[in-house]
């Protein structure tokens, strides 16, 4: 067909110039429209362009406003309308007059009236809420086109805040005789179901109706819910898994009528949509994944006209079955398919292939190995799609070994870059890849000055931020530590000394930091030579005024000797004039401390980049400030967010749909006048319990109160990313990194001097690039994903050199070990590597995931004072793979009955049923929550069934939404053979979330040597979090007008006896443990609070039967989740 | 696999229809058509149908004079996208008979209906052929029958 299509385009162009009766039969030749159209292809320039269509927005203008205008009429210009938008001209007039001739219109001027509202508003326009009376009525009418009209629109757009005006009419679709109704209901709920989850939830088992319609098409539009939902809870759904497949099953066999075929295909993007729920139900779970196997294949093998669509469903056939837990045979059949992508000559699979192989060389990274040619040559491919995803792909094998080649091509690609996004985005890879396996300090510092020259003032800040973080802090040796900082030091001078004029001003301030705090170590280094570079930056014209408040401060801690405070003098006279207060403020700083030498030393002393500051963030010392302010009448602070809510309330319209207004005056809310001082102390807030947290955990780049103002604005934004990162890392990890340096690889450094045959020279690159992708570099891959970890990991490298200070005993020993341990990979991946290249054939078969782990294992016996923590890095990736190997749920057997080793101390609390999460060979791993009063404790019971004893193990856990605090001494036990060990953890919510999850990692060391970790996640609702919040009725008031975060919804009452009410109430407050606060005729009020200080407060109101309740709290997230919680408490009783 | 939003314009640049999936206010959206008119009209015949913008993956084809231009998410897969744009010019040719740039110029309201009764909120609605046109024609039919009488009075002059 597209042949014909295009025979027919092309033949166009001469068409437009010939005379309308001509060029379309179709078009009535006398339309306005159509004159318009042909006015403007008469025109030869923009201007004139320009002055036409502005004499025809006013022509319609006044047309559409006139009284006399027909609805008929109406539709003609708003057509015209909209073409004169689609040109880039505005037409806002005319938004109105869309919304009425929807409103107003006969049939056909409606459709013309929605569409026009469509493509003029998006659905946070405000005219919009004037949409939804005639998106009523039309949903009500008995014309089924008009039905269909409403629901497009509403599928398209639709006030948030008026959905349950229409939902339930939309809902009753469900069930219309007619499947284009019922598709388009399923449609429109889909969207609701996206803006706003909690309000379609009550009709989950319909969608499930709708996924066993009759017909086809409404059953696909079901998929899109589905796709969703499992996205978001796989768990909830794993009852379909069957379901889906017996579907899958049917289209791949061609059971579908054939107009669903494209290309002979049956229903394609059908497939595409099942292989992708498939995959997220699949992932992780092997019985899941077990029923898929069959059709998998199945339709890999079915997939074998050459087209587009063949590749497409190929292409998440691969996706899926690298996603669902590993099958061999099928692992195979996959890498085969991704080489007829990426071998194809077709440049669009090409680039696919090398998507797929992204993808899937995290899992298995020797495919790579297989398709190193073909890598090679889509580096140098002149589109540069192609190249940027090589480089992806690249990135994603990165180890210790290739990270010099690897960040080499990734440079050179952005030297040459043009857009801004990819720049910001690779610099970062580059940045990670350079922390994470840098060789040595000299490569190091030189491959951040590029990142710094390139990246420049777009990158993002955390960049140089983590970079100074990283120099300040040091790692253990004392020694290498010095090195890297003189090194750093040398080459910034040289810069200087250079065109400092050319570089970004970000590059200028790491610069001008790094020679104030270190340029001392360089003895020889006269400090008048620096002050004198530095002043020079501040006479260059392209510096800002940012960058010589940074200038300035380095100035004031290296001025020093006669020379120095002369030229320090000098620009003091300068700046302290200067109509920029930082600048001045800065300058006087300069001019009084380069003469008082005591005092400087006492601000600014050297060295003090480690100590950690105590900042009080809650600002608690102007708490009675704050009270005398307001005992003097002063009106309470109320968060910014909080002001603009207000504003945005003030001004908007009632978005209360269609029921009466919840009125709050029965409650005797306190009025707004008193003086709260709930909003005032520290912590009430609600969001300082969280800001303390992040703020109190010290700020270790500072090192003197100035400091913090030195570069407030700057660090204000990023510090708090980096602080919850410190929080998390609890100890050394491995690092593979230094070794390298030390013992210098010169044949990985880049090899691209042009040598006379290019066939060599890609030999050359390819073994440079893929140098230790051998099974062994699981290694290095897997602890990719967690960039937490990897700035740590430098932390390591020192001992390997000199000897560490003595506290840092373990760290030496993980060093010292995985120095051993990386030597001997290294011997093994040369070897690996050889045998590769000469013999391809051999590596046809993918190496199963399976081998990596006895690989790794053989490696650990060799090094047997290796730390039992470095291993849990290494394993990480070797258990996600075979994680589901034992079964989380299938060996029950095993299981012992924990519940008499629950400790003594909780025996009177209710706590969870115990259930077991993960375990192999010899540990068990178990967990059960207690709710205490003011607490949730988590214990975790560890079961090692085999018949030693395992001296240590470390227990880990991490949450997103959860704050974890280990409760005891410290987090690592010991088991003796057949006994278990308990762990108690404290669990506070960080944010709130419907269900919270707790992820944790045990490992261990068996007395054999080799290191093994087991992973678990733990789930639990937010629901155990709540706890009941006495306040009185005056409390409640003056907290409601505090809080801004709210949500309101219309639940279904529970109806026992006389008092609906009540009983509702009471069921609430029975399962979900809320204080209800007064209950006064049809109106309730309740508060609860989430561990530990979150509150939450509820009024609800019983009106015609259902009950309208208003959630609200100081927190983000939170009303939205209750109600989710209330809803199902209500629809469970 | 959501769309975030197809555009159609000519090989001189000029755009002839537009559908945004994602609210965007008119300046960016002017700000991204602009952008991208001008970089896939640069790129060669022979060149990739994908290319990388922002955070987004273009997806477009050219049809004789015509270029299709979707948006879709990073992670999506961009030959469905691609052959969505083509089942989408099947259905313009099939309901206009022999499509040309000229049918959609003239008539683009029609573009748009039939796109919305195919891909709805940025998602595959509808995929059979034979249904998206069953319910374009039905709609017509309603159009003509109303249509038909007002013509008939207006020539005669009593409007």
């Amino acid at each position: 067909m597209s042949d014909v299509v295009e025979k027919t385009l092309t033949a166009l162009p001469s068409l437009l110039s010939l005379d309308s009766h001509s060029g379309s039969t179709k078009l009535s030749s006398s339309s306005k429209l159509g004159n318009l159209i042909r006015g403007i292809t008469e025109l030869t320039s923009k201007h004139e362009e320009e002055k036409l269509i502005q004499r025809e927005l006013a022509s319609i203008k006044e047309q559409v406003s006139s009284p006399n205008t027909s609805m008929r009429q109406m539709k003609e210009l708003m057509v015209r309308a909209i073409y004169c938008e689609m040109l880039g001209y505005e037409a806002s007039f005319s938004y109105i007059h869309a919304i009425k001739l929807a409103q107003q219109g006969t049939a056909l001027e409606k459709r013309v009236g929605y569409l026009a509202v469509s493509l003029f508003l998006n659905e946070s326009h405000e005219l919009l809420l004037l949409l939804v009376n005639t998106v009523l009525k039309d949903l009500q009418s008995t014309n089924l086109i008009e039905v269909c009209m409403a629901l497009t629109v509403v599928s398209q757009m639709f006030p948030k805040d008026m959905i349950p005006a229409i939902l339930p009419l939309v809902e009753e679709k469900l069930t219309h005789p007619k499947e284009i109704i019922r598709r388009k209901a399923v449609l429109a709920l889909y969207k609701f179901y996206l803006i706003a989850p909690n309000q379609v939830q009550h009709i989950h088992n319909k969608f499930r109706k709708a996924l066993c319609d009759k017909d086809p098409g409404v059953m696909t539009a079901s998929l899109h819910i589905y796709l969703q939902m499992i996205q978001e809870n796989p768990e909830g759904y794993k009852d379909l898994t069957a379901s889906f497949v017996t579907i899958l099953k049917q289209v791949v066999a061609g059971k579908l009528p054939m107009d669903f075929n494209y290309h002979s295909v049956p229903a394609p993007w059908l497939q595409i949509q099942l292989l992708r729920i498939l995959a997220f139900l699949g992932k992780n779970d092997q019985s899941s994944s077990e029923i898929m196997y069959d059709i998998l294949e199945e339709s890999l093998r079915r997939a074998e006209i050459n087209h587009n669509i063949t590749y497409a469903i190929l292409y998440e056939c691969v996706k899926c079955i690298y996603t669902i837990h590993p099958k061999s045979e099928l692992l195979e059949k996959a890498a085969k398919c991704i080489g007829n992508f990426v071998l194809s000559t077709k440049i669009n699979l090409k680039y696919l292939g090398l998507k797929a192989l992204t993808y899937v060389v995290q899992q298995d990274p020797k495919l790579a190995l297989q398709h190193q040619v073909t890598i090679i040559e889509c580096l140098d491919h002149p589109d540069l799609i192609i190249k940027r995803e090589t480089l992806e792909l690249l990135f994603r094998i990165t180890n210790a070994q290739n990270v010099a080649v690897i960040v080499e091509k990734m440079l050179e690609f952005l030297r040459g870059n043009k857009d801004d996004y990819t720049t910001i985005d690779l610099v970062g890879k580059v940045a990670e890849l350079a922390e994470k396996y840098a060789p040595n300090n000299e490569w190091f510092i030189e491959t951040m000055s590029t990142v710094f020259s390139v990246g420049g003032d777009t990158m993002q800040p955390d960049i140089p931020n983590s970079f100074l973080k990283l120099l300040s802090e040091g790692f253990d040796s004392v020694e290498e530590d010095r090195k890297l900082k003189l090194f750093a030091v040398d080459s910034y001078v040289s810069l200087l000394q250079g065109e400092p004029g050319k570089l970004p001003q970000r590059f200028l301030q790491v610069i001008s930091w790094v020679l104030g705090e270190y340029s001392y170590l360089r003895g020889e280094l006269d400090a008048a030579t620096v002050l004198r570079l530095l002043a020079k930056l501040l006479d260059t014209k392209s510096t800002s005024s940012e960058t010589k408040s940074w200038v300035l401060m380095a100035m004031t801690k290296v001025c020093e000797g006669g020379v120095g405070v002369s030229v320090a003098q000098e620009v003091c006279e300068t700046y302290s004039s200067s109509l920029d207060t930082a600048l001045r403020q800065r300058a006087q700083e300069l001019q009084h401390l380069s003469q008082d030498r005591d005092l400087r030393a006492k601000v600014l002393p050297r060295e003090a980049g480690s100590e950690p500051l105590e900042v009080d963030s809650s600002l608690s010392f102007l708490d009675g400030f704050v009270s005398e302010a307001l005992a003097a009448g002063a009106a309470p602070y109320k968060p910014h967010h909080q002001r603009q809510e207000e504003l945005a309330q003030a001004k908007a319209l009632s978005m209360e749909p269609y029921g009466l207004p919840i009125s709050m005056s029965s409650c005797s809310i306190a009025d707004r006048q008193s003086p709260t001082l709930l909003s005032v102390s520290s912590g009430l807030s609600g969001d300082s319990p969280s800001l303390s947290q992040k703020g109190g955990s010290t700020t270790p780049k500072l090192d003197g109160v100035k400091r913090v103002w030195g570069r407030q604005g700057y660090l204000v934004q990023t510090e708090p990313v980096e602080e919850s990162d410190l929080v998390e890392v609890t100890g050394p990890l491995q690092s593979p990194n230094q070794q390298a340096g030390a013992d210098g690889p010169p044949s990985q450094t880049p090899t691209l001097k042009p040598t006379p045959q290019p066939e060599q020279e890609k030999q050359q690159l390819a073994s440079s690039l893929f140098v230790g992708l051998g099974s062994q570099s699981s290694l290095c891959l897997m602890g990719k994903p967690e960039a937490t970890t990897q700035r740590f990991r430098r932390k390591a490298k020192g001992p390997v050199l000199s000897s560490s200070t003595g506290e840092q005993i373990s760290n030496s020993s993980v060093s010292a070990s995985s120095m051993a341990n990386n030597l001997l990979c290294n011997d093994l991946l040369d070897s690996n590597i050889t045998s590769e290249t000469a013999a391809p054939s051999l590596e046809q078969t993918p190496q199963l995931s399976r081998d990596l782990p006895a690989a790794n294992g053989a490696c650990a016996v060799e090094s047997t004072d290796r730390d039992v923590k470095e291993n849990s890095a290494s394993l990480i990736g070797d258990n996600r793979l075979v994680a589901a190997d034992p079964a989380p749920r299938g060996d029950r057997g095993k299981l012992k009955d924990f519940s008499a080793h629950l400790p003594a101390e909780f025996s009177g609390l209710c706590h969870s049923d115990i259930s077991p999460l993960a375990s192999n060979q010899s540990l068990d791993v178990s967990a059960c929550h207690v709710q205490k009063e003011d607490s949730l404790v988590l214990v975790v019971f560890m079961y090692n069934s085999s018949d030693d004893a395992i001296p240590h193990i470390l227990l880990e856990l991490r949450s997103d939404e959860l704050e974890v605090s280990c409760e005891g001494d410290s987090p690592v036990e010991e088991a003796r053979s057949r006994s278990v060990a308990v762990c108690q953890y404290s669990l506070t919510v960080k944010k709130p979330s419907v269900h919270v999850e707790v992820a944790g990692t045990v490992s261990y060391q068996l007395p054999v040597g080799t290191s093994q970790s087991v992973q678990f996640s733990y789930k639990l609702p937010l629901t155990s979090f709540i706890r009941p919040l006495t306040v009185s009725t005056e409390e409640y008031g003056t907290m409601w007008l505090d809080f801004s975060h709210d949500t309101k919804q219309k639940l279904t009452p529970i109806c026992l006896g006389q008092e609906p009410l009540m009983d509702t109430l009471n069921v609430l407050k029975k399962k979900l443990k809320l204080h209800v606060v007064e209950i006064i005729g049809m109106e309730g009020i309740v508060a609860c609070r989430v561990l530990r200080d979150q509150p939450c407060l509820m009024h609800c109101r019983l009106h015609a039967g259902a009950l309208s309740v208003w959630l609200r709290s100081p927190v983000p997230d939170l009303p939205d989740c209750l109600m989710y919680h209330c809803q199902r408490a209500l629809q469970e009783h | 696999m959501e769309m975030q939003f197809m555009l159609l314009f000519s090989r001189q640049g000029k755009l002839r229809l537009q559908k945004w999936y994602v609210p965007l206010s008119d300046k960016e959206r002017k700000k991204i058509s602009r952008d991208l008119v001008q970089t896939i009209l640069a790129r060669k015949p022979k060149m990739c149908s994908f290319l990388e913008w922002r955070d987004l993956k273009i997806v477009y084809k050219r049809y004789a004079s015509l270029y299709f231009c979707c948006a879709v998410e990073d992670q999506d897969n961009e030959l469905i996208t691609l052959e969505i744009i083509h089942r989408y010019v099947e259905l313009l040719d099939k309901y206009f008979g022999s499509v040309c740039e000229l049918d959609i110029i003239f008539n683009f309201e029609k573009a748009y209906f039939i796109l919305d009764e195919f891909l709805l909120g940025g998602e595959a609605q509808e995929t059979s052929k034979k249904n998206v046109l069953k319910a374009i024609e039905q709609a017509d039919l309603l159009q003509e029958e109303a249509e038909a009488p007002r013509s008939v009075l207006e020539e005669i002059g009593l409007t």
